[in-house]
């Protein structure tokens, strides 16, 4: 089999549809042979076979580690495939800087934050400040975006405060730690907030952090997410066609930067006929019920197995 | 040994700027106290007990400060209680009521004694007393001291701060939980590990007191306390024991209890803190006069301690560009190492710390990476100087990651240095999980192994690549403290000099803690430690 198969799509190593994937993991024993077994038997329940045993090896007293080649047997159905992503046709900062002078004529003013007790500005400090990130400039060298980042530690409250002060047209926030799940409480209570002062209509809210997620973003009640890897002009394209779409929502001018193809709809076929094309814009929750519906189900599926 | 060519007029120069810089600083220093150097001194002769308030442990050394400190009378504003020290009324409160510091200590934090409202003794019979227990204080932190001397000489501890014997392997740790800790730095010792750090809980720097007991949850890493410390040391002297080597412990001595901190890690013995003159301004917002007062009187302790510092410049590259911005580094370990000698610290206790966090795919990274390492090592050749790994260009491909973190190792040890925090290839992904510090490990093993002597067997071309972009760096470092030493320190950090961030005299947290001294204020400690 050497075309590729879309209909069945499994990882490949050399061979087309061998479904080889590597894996690696520690035990909570010692390295032995019964732990050697242990581990084929884990990836066997994994639904895998073919199993090579790379390396085991004993990491400390009472641990051993594994590497270990497997091929996995199911396959997904990749014309199938529905991703939740963000709407947005990349763009330069030139362009961009000129769509902002010529179709709205005043500053985008755009706030940037770590938020709670999050101290890592690494994140927010690439998106935001002048230098950028992998020879893409940050937001402050934008000609028409008033940039302000606001570092590490900013209190909910306060961001909530100075978007109203400032007439923010954007938030980003930066999450970097996650240990118990504390950036999505963070995230989640900003929402809350801006929804008790009445901003989430005009006002764009953009999460960011290598474990947040487009997704996770909606989820948290966010209207992008951007992850690892993403560049500044990446949020600048996104930040300049929301805020065209929704003041055409809103204010009913035309927005000049309506993609030449309509976007493929996000949400499944058979809810868009009883929504109106323009009623897609908060789509989130429902959305990633559906998403999280899916895994449920697939798992449910294996452990039967 | 391969060493850089640099002109010593220019590193000598950028010392002499560096004592000027400190000059108006020491001055400030002198003439201030803070709540957490009070709270220090309350530790240290004994009041180490905490209240139940609101649920939660606080402890009694905050509960007598704030009792001293908070609802002031207007009089007592413009001339705070806390500017006499808080000796003068908490030893005349043991001579008053005839009890133990530790049973004054309880007495006042459950509110049965009130020492403002005490009859007090003659000064000099108050200052006599203070003395006694200052004293003893000391003793105590000296008795530490010469317990981890003897369980180093026990455990054949080979440590060289001028890391002639290759770097030391040095990992985190950071599950939240101490008793998780103590697993995780188990394991990491015994696969090769020579010091475990663990990392705190986010932005404990900026709690106002030191958390109380053993601690299971914290975000992002563990509490820093008392207990913690002595549950992590007891294991990791266990596992030197069982290993004949001896085991690092390391903990973080930054933020508005940083004084505190120190105090506690010389008493429960831990070997490294990360402890920088400038950090918590610039990276944390805390208030530049209270930073600058709280670093001199941790590093006093850390001094007699001999706890060897980790200061932190390896953050400005993570803020700034690591290729340009190599001389903010440099003149900041200038600075931090003249603050330590003011507090009469030695070179053989500063950790200088730099990075390798260059764009890996600038053209001859690593010619720029040796050149920075190598006039790190040159320039502070008795200091312990700590290499800090690869993180902001790091990211989920961990086969690239791993890469990154190897030819840091080999640059290590080409260039000598002596505390190398090893980098994980799940950096910017997650805390690392047992088998990423193993396999950290394995990899650092064999670079250091494998090139172990060849910086012994190479020269650098005069007037080559490297020795070239040194000579940039010193010449820019130079140009950089003048233009600091004419400012100011203070004016500098207001324009950008260090990290490309900005911070004001009267900005940040913690300034309410900082207390003007009075003529009579008394604490032996500043003579004693």
């Amino acid at each position: 089999m050497t075309i590729v198969d879309l209909k069945r799509l499994k990882p490949y190593g050399d061979i087309m549809g061998d479904g080889t994937i590597q894996i690696c993991f520690t035990l909570p024993v010692e390295a032995s042979p019964e732990a050697r077994e242990a581990a084929v038997q884990l990836v066997e329940k994994m639904g895998l076979d073919h199993i090579k045993v790379a390396t085991m090896e004993s990491v400390s007293r009472g641990f051993s580690m594994f590497v270990i080649y497997a091929n996995v047997k199911v396959p997904v159905d990749f014309t199938k495939i529905e991703v939740v992503k963000v709407e947005a046709q990349k763009r330069a900062r030139d362009e961009l800087d000129e769509v902002i002078r010529a179709h709205i004529g005043r500053k985008l003013v755009v706030l940037g934050a770590c938020t709670g007790y999050d101290a890592h500005t690494v994140g927010i400090d690439a998106i935001m400040n002048m230098k950028g990130f992998a020879g893409d400039y940050g937001l402050e060298r934008y000609h028409w975006l008033d940039a302000r980042n606001l570092g590490a530690q900013v209190l909910n409250e306060d961001l909530i405060k100075l978007a109203i002060s400032e007439k923010a047209d954007a938030i980003l926030v930066s999450k970097v730690v996650t240990q118990h799940n504390i950036h999505i409480r963070d995230l989640k209570d900003l929402i809350a907030r801006a929804k008790k002062a009445g901003l989430t209509d005009r006002l764009i809210f953009v999460a960011g952090g290598p474990r947040v997620t487009h997704p996770l973003a909606l989820e948290c009640g966010f209207d992008a997410g951007f992850g690892v890897g993403t560049k500044p002009s990446d949020v600048a394209s996104y930040i300049v066609e929301e805020f065209l779409r929704r003041r055409e929502r809103f204010e009913g001018i035309p927005n000049p930067l309506k993609p030449p193809h309509a976007p493929i709809p996000a949400t499944p076929k058979k809810s868009v006929k009883k929504g109106a094309s323009k009623k897609k814009k908060r789509p989130a929750s429902r959305l990633v019920v559906k998403f999280r519906a899916k895994k449920k189900a697939s798992t449910k599926k294996k452990a039967k197995k | 040994m391969a060493h850089l060519k640099l002109d010593p007029k220019k590193i000598a120069r950028c010392r002499e700027l560096a004592e000027e810089i400190s000059r108006p600083i020491e001055d400030l220093i002198h003439r201030h106290t803070t709540v957490a150097i009070e709270r220090t001194t309350l530790r240290l002769i004994g009041v180490n007990g905490a209240v139940k308030r609101n649920g939660q442990w606080y402890p009694e050394a905050n509960a007598i400060i704030d009792d001293l400190h908070t609802n002031l009378s207007p009089e007592e504003k413009t001339s705070p209680l806390l500017s006499r020290g808080v000796l003068y009324y908490f030893v005349n409160g043991m001579i008053q009521k005839k009890m133990t510091a530790a049973e004054l200590g309880a007495a006042v934090a459950e509110r049965k004694v009130n020492l403002r409202k005490l009859p007090f003794s003659a000064d000099g019979e108050i200052e006599k007393r203070a003395r006694e227990l200052c004293a003893k204080g000391r003793d105590w932190i000296v008795s530490s001291r010469s317990t981890r001397d003897e369980i180093r000489k026990e455990t054949n501890d080979t440590f060289d701060p001028e890391g002639k014997g290759g770097p030391c392997l040095y990992v985190i740790v950071a599950t939240g939980n101490i008793y998780d800790d103590v697993i995780q730095a188990r394991a990491a010792a015994q696969a090769g590990a020579d010091a475990i750090a663990v990392i705190r809980s986010t932005a404990q720097s900026l709690i106002d007191y030191v958390p109380h007991g053993a601690t299971t949850e914290g975000f992002g890493g563990t509490y820093a306390t008392q207990e913690n410390f002595r549950i992590m040391r007891e294991a990791l002297d266990e596992e030197s024991r069982k290993l004949g080597r001896y085991i690092r412990l390391t903990n973080y001595c930054s933020g508005l209890c940083m004084p505190e901190i120190a105090a506690l890690g010389a008493v429960e013995r831990l070997d490294f803190l990360l402890n920088d003159a400038m950090y918590g301004i610039l990276f944390r917002d805390i208030n530049m006069k209270r930073t600058l007062i709280d670093q001199h009187f941790s590093r006093r302790i850390i001094a007699l301690s001999k706890i060897v510092i980790h200061t932190g410049e390896d953050n400005y590259l993570t803020t700034a560009d690591a290729v340009e911005n190599g001389h903010q580094v440099l003149a900041s370990q200038f600075i931090n190492e003249r603050f330590a000698l003011n507090a009469k610290m030695t070179q053989d206790q500063m950790g200088l710390g730099h990075a390798q966090e260059m764009d890996p795919e600038h053209p001859n990274v690593f010619l720029l990476e040796i050149a920075r390492a190598q006039m790190t090592r040159d320039i502070f050749p008795k200091s312990p100087i700590k290499f800090m790994p690869p993180t902001r260009h790091k990211c989920g491909d961990i086969f690239y990651s791993h890469l990154m973190d190897a030819m840091f190792n080999f640059v290590g040890v080409l260039t000598g240095q002596t505390i190398q925090l090893l980098g994980m290839m799940t950096e910017a992904m997650h805390t690392p999980l047992l088998q990423d510090r193993w396999i950290a490990i394995k990899n650092a093993k064999y670079i250091f192994n494998g090139a172990k002597d060849l910086r012994n067997e190479i020269t650098f071309k005069p007037s080559g690549m490297i020795e070239k972009w040194a000579e940039k760096v010193l010449d820019e470092t130079l140009a950089h403290l003048e233009m600091i030493h004419q400012k100011g320190l203070v004016t500098a950090i207001s324009e950008r000099a260090f990290a490309e961030v900005k911070r004001t005299e009267t900005g940040g947290k913690g300034l309410d803690g900082v207390i003007l001294r009075g003529p009579n204020y008394l604490n032996p400690f500043f003579e004693l430690l």
